[in-house]
């Protein structure tokens, strides 16, 4: 194809869909104006139907659980065929450092910057946990703590070196992790099966609102949910450090 | 729409070419993060908590991490072929040599 047809196409492409774009833009509502019924419906009743205060876990855990069940599998697949196709292969070794101190592999790092991250661990594993289990209460539930807590575990690997953070985190132990977590939220909806007739329906007591124990099985799937991204973050990232800082070719 | 809101919509009007116009991979890593958190600031202005935060972490550490990681692999990947290459050469020197 000659540069002249190419730049052709381009512009009659362009123009259409800029077209598109403009006419859509045109029909779009104004800014801030909102017709959501069901979202102003939930936030209505949530704290009387269900004693959590947290709307968006509630629709997350509890309301719409079956789709979040669905969106935890397609994490718990993704990462388990990333761990399949990133496994050490034929034409592989595995090569650890030889020395601990070739081990640091962020050259210019100072003990300032080690010492900082290592403290950020701990406060940052907590926030995870506080996340997890106040899910019906506040913004944040079992994803965003799943990710913060695995965000814990790599501060391990940026202030302390990777075979640190394996020391910490052994793939068997992270592998439970996220099984558990998968199945563990299953299992709830089956919980509801056996004890309320229906999948995923609230089947514990509701409690008061606004305490930690409340709204049902809603912060049990959120910690379950914490558990499985968690693990799946943490394997995802080991399998790439694998990749990145072991696995050599023969 | 208040001049926060109109202020995190510019930069984000800014941020996204910034990203693409940016050729260095490592940068442009980087970049996507400072988007990132830009666009959880704006979830959270426009009162999302709860995306702002999932927003935060996945755009800010996750999936950085993961494209870094990544860089690094191409990189050692690129280091190891050419050490091979510079051992080849050397051995059928030596074999001239001989």
């Amino acid at each position: 194809m000659s540069e002249r047809i190419r730049i052709r196409l381009f512009l009659a492409g362009g123009a259409g869909l800029a077209a598109l774009l403009a006419w859509g833009l045109a029909g779009l509502p104004a800014f801030g104006e909102f017709n959501g019924a069901c979202a102003l419906l939930i936030n209505h009743v949530v704290v009387a139907q269900r004693h959590a205060t947290d709307a968006v876990t509630a629709v997350n855990f509890d309301y719409r659980a079956l789709d979040t069940l669905g969106e935890e599998f397609i994490l718990f697949t993704s990462v388990v065929g990333l761990a399949v196709l990133l496994r050490e292969q034929r034409s592989e070794r595995e090569r650890p450092p030889a020395r601990a101190s070739e081990e640091h592999r962020f050259q210019g790092s100072s003990y300032a910057l080690r010492a900082l991250t290592l403290m950020l661990v701990g406060p940052l594993v907590v926030l995870a946990l506080y996340v997890d289990s106040h899910g019906a209460l506040t913004p944040g539930g079992g994803f965003q703590g799943g990710v913060l807590g695995a965000a814990g575990l790599l501060l391990v690997f940026l202030g302390g070196g990777y075979l640190t953070m394996r020391r910490l985190s052994p793939h068997a132990l992270v592998e439970l992790a996220e099984a558990s977590g998968a199945a563990g939220y299953g299992l709830i909806g089956f919980g509801g099966l056996v004890f309320a007739g229906v999948f995923f329906k609230n089947f514990l007591g509701l409690g008061t609102p606004g305490e930690l124990i409340s709204a049902g099985t809603i912060p049990l799937s959120s910690m379950a949910v914490g558990l499985e991204v968690t693990g799946a973050f943490v394997l995802l990232w080991s399998e790439f450090l694998d990749q990145a800082l072991i696995v050599r070719h023969r | 729409m208040s001049e926060l809101q109109a202020g995190l919509f510019v930069l984000l009007a800014l941020g996204g070419p910034a990203v693409v116009l940016m050729r260095d991979p490592l940068r442009q890593t980087l970049m996507v993060g400072v988007y990132g958190l830009a666009l959880a600031l704006l979830f959270f202005v426009l009162q999302a908590p709860d995306v702002a935060l999932s927003q935060i972490v996945v755009c800010t550490v996750a999936v950085p991490v993961m494209i870094l990681l990544a860089l690094a692999k191409v990189r050692t990947h690129e280091h190891e072929s050419h050490d091979d290459e510079q051992e080849q050469r050397a051995s059928s020197r030596g074999d001239r040599g001989r």
